[in-house]
């Protein structure tokens, strides 16, 4: 029953189990489009969680101060802020929409009392400034409570405006609108840690950008090729070094990962590092190329390791060695038996999204059928989970779940061929320093924490 | 057949013995071979590829687009082959074929 652990203070975790905490998100048998959750991310210190859906939303969760009358339940994520991202829009030369969709979120490290991310969806990435307002002037001389402009001939005495709290009001803006820069589809953001500049990744391009400028970036890669016939792969995930900011990798469609260094050359299309391993050319299939697509890449926090996910395994690197990875995991390798369905409905596709726990001794990866993976580096235990309403009793610990593969089927566990392919997680996110971690099961967003307290 | 070295022909005969343990992905492969035998030999080649630079839903022009928006319908248009990888001009769009617009905007039922 020992669960997968990690995070600040935490070594072994024998005795770690994962509870329940809170679901966020409606019951419906029916669920809308634009309701489907698309990113999540919690920002450098986890008080706040943020998510995108492909209604162009973002709703902001923020952790509540822990409350000493209930001890037993660490902060919970209330509601912060939400606002319209994104709109969909029509591009007229191509006769094509763009959809609203929040691909992904990306925070900025806080620099004074707003909170400032980055969202984006197919094509435009914007600066949004979250701010709170508490405090209302009241008194003033030439307008009156209601707003209403007072008779400048009545007036008869000078007053000075007072401040006066009010209720608390977060409010979100644009700050800056990066447009224009992109013929393909944005599948990943990246802020440096210079915390000045920020890259974005099409299918073909990636470009490095100035928080301060939009009306200029510059490109860094071009994988474009001359003739579009001679198109082998495309560029499938991007980010920054977490402490180089001269440094960073993308990921493609056929499983490889380039590391590139800025101060090398203006255009990075030369790659400082390749990171592929060998494959078995005996093994090889009409599947090999699609399911080694890589669909995440996550540098680890100490910045020597990175994450790659693939369809069905997760990989860690070591990033001084490219040959081959130093660790692999696999997430749901009975599914290799069942490509040619998965490649009929089309799930060989889904974009899978792998993250690190703040100490980085371990990952977690979703998977279907709600269920989950988190895997221990360091004692290399495994465990999968269920995001799920009937396991969602305040501080319910959370029961191992197997997926039988074959022969005979043990109580509690489940067969390949029940599982429900609809019900995928795509994206998980795990609290920088702490055991919280946040599920998204296609509407609904699930915060699960440790037992310990 | 030539007299061949006693390793080779062990060689062989291993390797004769692995081809017939095939890999799951190698079964489902002739699964998907035996359904669609027209299917290309590299999978990740230029037609994949290309089909996924141009994601989303095409439109045979902005007016088009609007009035799938404002969900307005359509008549005495010419029915066409409804072919949906084929992109759209060499066509007109029926009621059909175009996608259900959205309601208009309303805040994310996470925040309810």
């Amino acid at each position: 029953m020992a669960g997968v652990a990690g995070g600040g203070g935490g070594g072994g975790g024998n005795d770690f189990q994962w509870c329940f905490s809170q679901v966020k998100g409606a019951i419906d048998e029916d669920v809308a489009e634009a309701d489907i959750i698309s990113t999540v991310e919690f920002n450098y210190s986890g008080d706040l969680l943020a998510t995108g859906d492909k209604g162009g939303r973002v709703v902001i969760f923020q952790r509540e101060q822990e409350n000493k009358s209930r001890p037993h339940s660490r902060g919970e994520y209330n509601v912060y802020s939400t606002f319209q991202s994104h709109e969909p829009e029509f591009d007229y030369l191509k006769s094509l929409e763009i959809e609203e969709k929040i691909n992904k979120i990306r925070w900025l490290p806080q620099q004074n009392a707003a909170h400032f991310l980055l969202s984006t969806n197919d094509k435009t990435i914007k600066l949004w400034k979250i701010s709170e307002r508490d405090k209302r002037a009241e008194g003033y001389n030439l307008k009156d409570e209601d707003g209403r402009l007072r008779d400048p001939f009545r007036i008869t005495s000078l007053r000075v405006p007072i401040l006066k709290p009010m209720d608390l009001m977060v409010e979100a803006s644009p700050r800056r609108i990066f447009a224009n820069a992109h013929t393909y589809h944005i599948n990943s953001i990246s802020v440096n840690s210079d915390h000045e500049t920020y890259l974005s990744a099409d299918d073909l391009r990636i470009n490095l950008w100035h928080l301060e400028i939009t009306d200029r970036s510059f490109n860094i890669v071009d994988i474009k090729p001359a003739n579009m016939e001679e198109l082998t792969e495309v560029i499938t995930a991007a980010e920054f070094h977490p402490h180089h900011c001269n440094v960073f990798v993308y990921s493609s469609s056929k499983g490889t990962i380039r590391l590139c260094d800025m101060r090398s050359s203006a255009l990075c299309d030369r790659h400082s590092k390749f990171f592929e391993e060998p494959e078995d050319p005996s093994s090889r299939s009409f599947f090999s190329e699609i399911i080694s697509s890589i669909s995440d890449v996550k540098f680890s926090h100490s910045g020597r390791y990175m994450m790659t996910r693939d369809y069905l395994s997760v990989k860690v690197w070591d990033l001084n060695m490219e040959n081959r990875p130093v660790e692999t995991y696999q997430v749901h390798e009975y599914l290799r038996s069942k490509l040619c369905s998965l490649y009929e409905n089309d799930c060989i596709f889904d974009k899978f999204e792998c993250c690190w726990n703040g100490s980085d001794s371990a990952i977690m990866t979703g998977s279907y059928n709600n269920f989950f993976r988190m895997f221990d580096r360091n004692t290399r235990r495994d465990i999968t989970l269920e995001a799920s309403r009937e396991s969602s009793k305040p501080r319910a610990i959370l029961k191992p779940r197997k997926v039988c593969t074959g022969g005979k089927r043990k109580k509690d566990e489940i067969s390949v061929d029940s599982l429900d392919f609809n019900k995928k997680i795509l994206h998980t996110a795990w609290h920088p320093t702490e055991n919280i971690i946040a599920v998204a099961a296609t509407n609904n967003l699930y915060i699960f924490q440790d037992k310990i307290n | 057949m030539s007299a061949e070295s006693p390793e080779s022909a062990s060689a062989e005969e291993q390797k004769e013995m692995e081809d017939k343990v095939i890999s799951p992905e190698k079964v489902e492969e002739a699964k998907l071979k035996a359904r669609y035998p027209h299917l290309g030999q590299k999978p990740g080649g230029s037609d994949f590829l290309r089909k996924r630079l141009q994601k989303g839903q095409k439109y045979f022009d902005s007016g088009d687009y609007n009035m799938a928006k404002a969900k307005m319908k359509n008549k005495q248009l010419p029915t066409a082959a409804p072919d949906k990888t084929e992109v759209t001009g060499d066509h007109i769009p029926t009621p059909q074929d175009l996608p259900q617009r959205k309601p208009s905007l309303v805040a994310s039922k996470l925040a309810g």
